[in-house]
């Protein structure tokens, strides 16, 4: 007996839909061998992860918060991967994000009015727009991966921002603690709902959600990078520019991972610090592909990764379990999502003797 | 004699701090010759740190830690190699679930280990040699890891460019269905492939648990993964260049790392961006010339195989 894959003629729409089940249900089993593993009661652990962090309205508010940075930068990041561009430093660009538009509030301390707010808001988006540039630009004029100069980049940003928190925007009066002065009102994301952190922020993620929709699906230059993607042999006969997809790409997802910043930092942290995210920007890879690259899909599955964060920490609260586990838990996703992906474009046959093909 | 002394110590810490990168790069190297890009290098590493830390501790002798360390990368590259070869899933972003995999994972295993102290493989001086002024602590007198990374190179120099098997690996990197349809099995050929990828890797991550900083911390590896995928970009495939660039690197960081000790007034963090800031412009400055890479590049890299299609 022997397991043989064989081409599907078109990719199949039923298991589209089913894979990302399939690979969430298998991380569940999973977790499940797991917690067993380790001398838990794994449906204990399971409740713990999954549904306690849901039971009260103030973590209902932090489930949508924490899945707005993820929705942020999955869904720039899913225009670049439809293109077969590879932004993989969104964490780097969130983080510029968070410096541009925490630099705004910093620097006019003292003398702030309602007209704050949206200027830190531009002034991430264009932070993360400028550091994603750097790769697009290195990769059209230099052939440069830009998967490598990405990531090398969002080392670079870390670093910077602990130079400053450390350095030069340390708050003078903050006892040397490496953190920049809290921000005033007039610089913080309005909460939305009353008893928790629920802030503006979501209904920004939302919003741009739709706008991405309408632009990969609804307009010449999405058309342009979804067939970069499928077919650069295509793309390239009918013209399309395959720089001007690189840069498209990296100003999108640059730009959506410096909002996503800027608004985990304006509404939830309400001040820099040496680290601004739990790794947002990389678990939005994740994200991104659980979501079939589809901004509705991405919105689910940022729904299911912000859970599995609450799960961790969660887990940590409740059971004593360490925090890594939520690391281990995206990864297994990952490679669930990616390897069922194969029965989208495959059939698996059984045949009952080796057969050359 | 105390300049001496310095330039000798600066140039020690730079083989030491290049060797990890040269362990990961010759890995990858077989692995991307091979017609396979795997980018979980960095989630290898930390796992091979992770396995090779624990198993020192628990044995007390590094030599069974390196072991560990190297069953540790092979078992993850088996995942990859699966999902790649069998599933035929998109080699960029299993490679990047592999990273991320590995992070968590490596952090999860390691967490009663962080601050454990333990005795880190020791300097064996080769008799008589390491006697010689400058020479003999230049190169006779190092840990065991960093002779065998020369053997290493000299095996993989060896095997790719005179050997009938390296011929066979890059034959299959080149053009898979030419190979195939010589008779080679390109699925077998690149599992082996991608499996001396992870025990390189591992190595590299034991390297830095057991020597470099004889400690575990989570996230150690910081990037260093990344860099030896750079460094194979950066030597056009071609092991000579990565021994090379690998101590360039390592250069870099001792260097950056010594102005700070010399008593210049700089911020560490920024420092710290030095070896990423010199991986970006290198490469840049490689790539350059597109054709140069094109036609260095192993001609079906990153592209999935099925022998039915």
């Amino acid at each position: 007996m022997l397991l043989r894959l064989e081409p599907r003629q078109t990719s199949s729409k039923w298991m589209q839909y089913a894979t990302p089940l399939i690979a969430a249900a298998l991380t569940v089993i999973t977790g499940v061998i797991l917690f067993t593993a380790l001398g838990r009661d794994p449906f204990l652990a399971l409740y713990t992860f999954f549904v306690r962090p849901l039971t009260s309205v103030y973590g209902i508010g932090e489930w949508a918060i924490k899945a707005t940075p993820l929705l942020l930068c999955a869904v720039g990041l899913s225009v670049g991967f439809r293109g077969n561009v590879w932004n993989i430093g969104a964490e780097g660009q969130l983080t510029m994000g968070a410096i541009c538009g925490g630099g705004v509030a910093l620097a006019f301390w003292g003398n702030e009015g309602i007209w704050l707010l949206p200027l830190m808001l531009i002034a991430g988006a264009a932070g993360g727009l400028a550091w994603g540039a750097i790769p697009a630009i290195l990769k059209n004029r230099f052939n440069a991966n830009e998967i490598l100069t990405s990531l090398m980049l969002t080392y670079v940003a870390i670093q910077f921002l602990g130079y400053l928190v450390h350095g030069p925007w340390r708050d003078p009066d903050g006892f040397n603690f490496p953190e920049t002065r809290l921000f005033n009102d007039y610089g913080l994301m309005p909460v939305l709902v009353e008893g928790t952190r629920l802030h503006a922020g979501v209904i920004l993620a939302v919003i741009v959600t739709i706008i991405v929709w309408i632009f990969m699906s609804r307009t010449f230059q999405g058309f342009k990078v979804q067939v970069a993607g499928q077919a650069p042999a295509a793309a390239a006969y009918a013209g399309y520019s395959q720089k001007g997809v690189v840069l498209l790409s990296f100003l999108v997802s640059g730009a959506l991972a410096g909002l996503a910043g800027i608004s985990e930092v304006s509404g939830t942290i309400g001040q820099l610090q040496p680290v601004v995210s739990p790794g947002y920007g990389f678990a939005a890879i994740i994200v991104a592909f659980l979501g079939r690259l589809h901004p509705f899909g991405i919105v689910l599955a940022s729904l299911l990764m912000s859970l599995m964060y609450l799960g961790g920490e969660s887990l940590q609260i409740n059971l004593n379990l360490p925090l890594a586990v939520t690391g281990v838990f995206q990864g297994l996703l990952l490679f669930f999502v990616l390897g069922s992906e194969v029965l989208v474009r495959y059939r698996i046959k059984l045949t009952a003797t080796p057969k050359e093909a | 004699m105390d300049g001496m002394d310095t330039a000798i110590a600066i140039l020690v810490g730079t083989i030491r701090a290049g060797t990890p990168l040269v362990f990961a790069a010759l890995g990858e190297l077989i692995a991307e010759k091979s017609g396979v890009l795997n980018l979980g290098v960095e989630g290898m590493m930390l796992v091979g740190a992770v396995a090779g830390f624990i198993a020192t501790v628990l044995t007390g002798n590094p030599y069974f830690g390196i072991l560990a360390a190297i069953a540790a990368g092979i078992l993850l590259s088996l995942v990859f190699g699966t999902l790649t070869q069998v599933l035929l899933t998109n080699q960029v972003a299993t490679g990047l679930a592999l990273t991320i995999f590995g992070i968590g994972m490596s952090a999860f295993i390691g967490l009663d280990f962080v601050g454990t102290p333990i005795e880190g493989l020791k300097p064996i001086p080769i008799p008589f040699l390491a006697d010689i002024p400058i020479v003999g602590p230049l190169l006779f007198n190092h840990d065991a890891l960093i002779y065998f990374s020369i053997v290493m190179f000299a095996l993989v120099s060896w095997f790719l460019f005179h050997s009938r098997g390296g011929l066979i690996l890059r034959a299959v990197g080149e053009s898979h269905h030419a190979a195939h349809a010589i008779g080679y099995s390109v699925v077998k050929i690149r599992f082996l492939a991608v499996m001396f990828g992870g025990a390189m890797a591992g190595l590299a991550g034991a390297y830095l648990s057991l020597v470099y900083t004889p400690q575990w911390a989570e996230n150690m590896t910081a990037g260093r993964g990344w860099i030896a995928l750079a460094l194979v970009v950066f030597a056009t495939w071609r092991p000579g260049r990565v021994l090379i660039g690998a101590y360039l690197f390592g250069g870099i960081t001792i260097l950056s790392l010594h102005v700070q000790a010399v008593g210049y007034d700089v911020s560490s963090h920024l420092v710290a961006t030095l070896p990423y800031l010199a991986t970006v412009i290198v490469l840049a400055m490689i790539s350059r010339d597109a054709t140069k890479i094109r036609l260095n590049a192993p001609a079906s890299l990153g592209k999935p195989f099925h022998p039915g299609a």
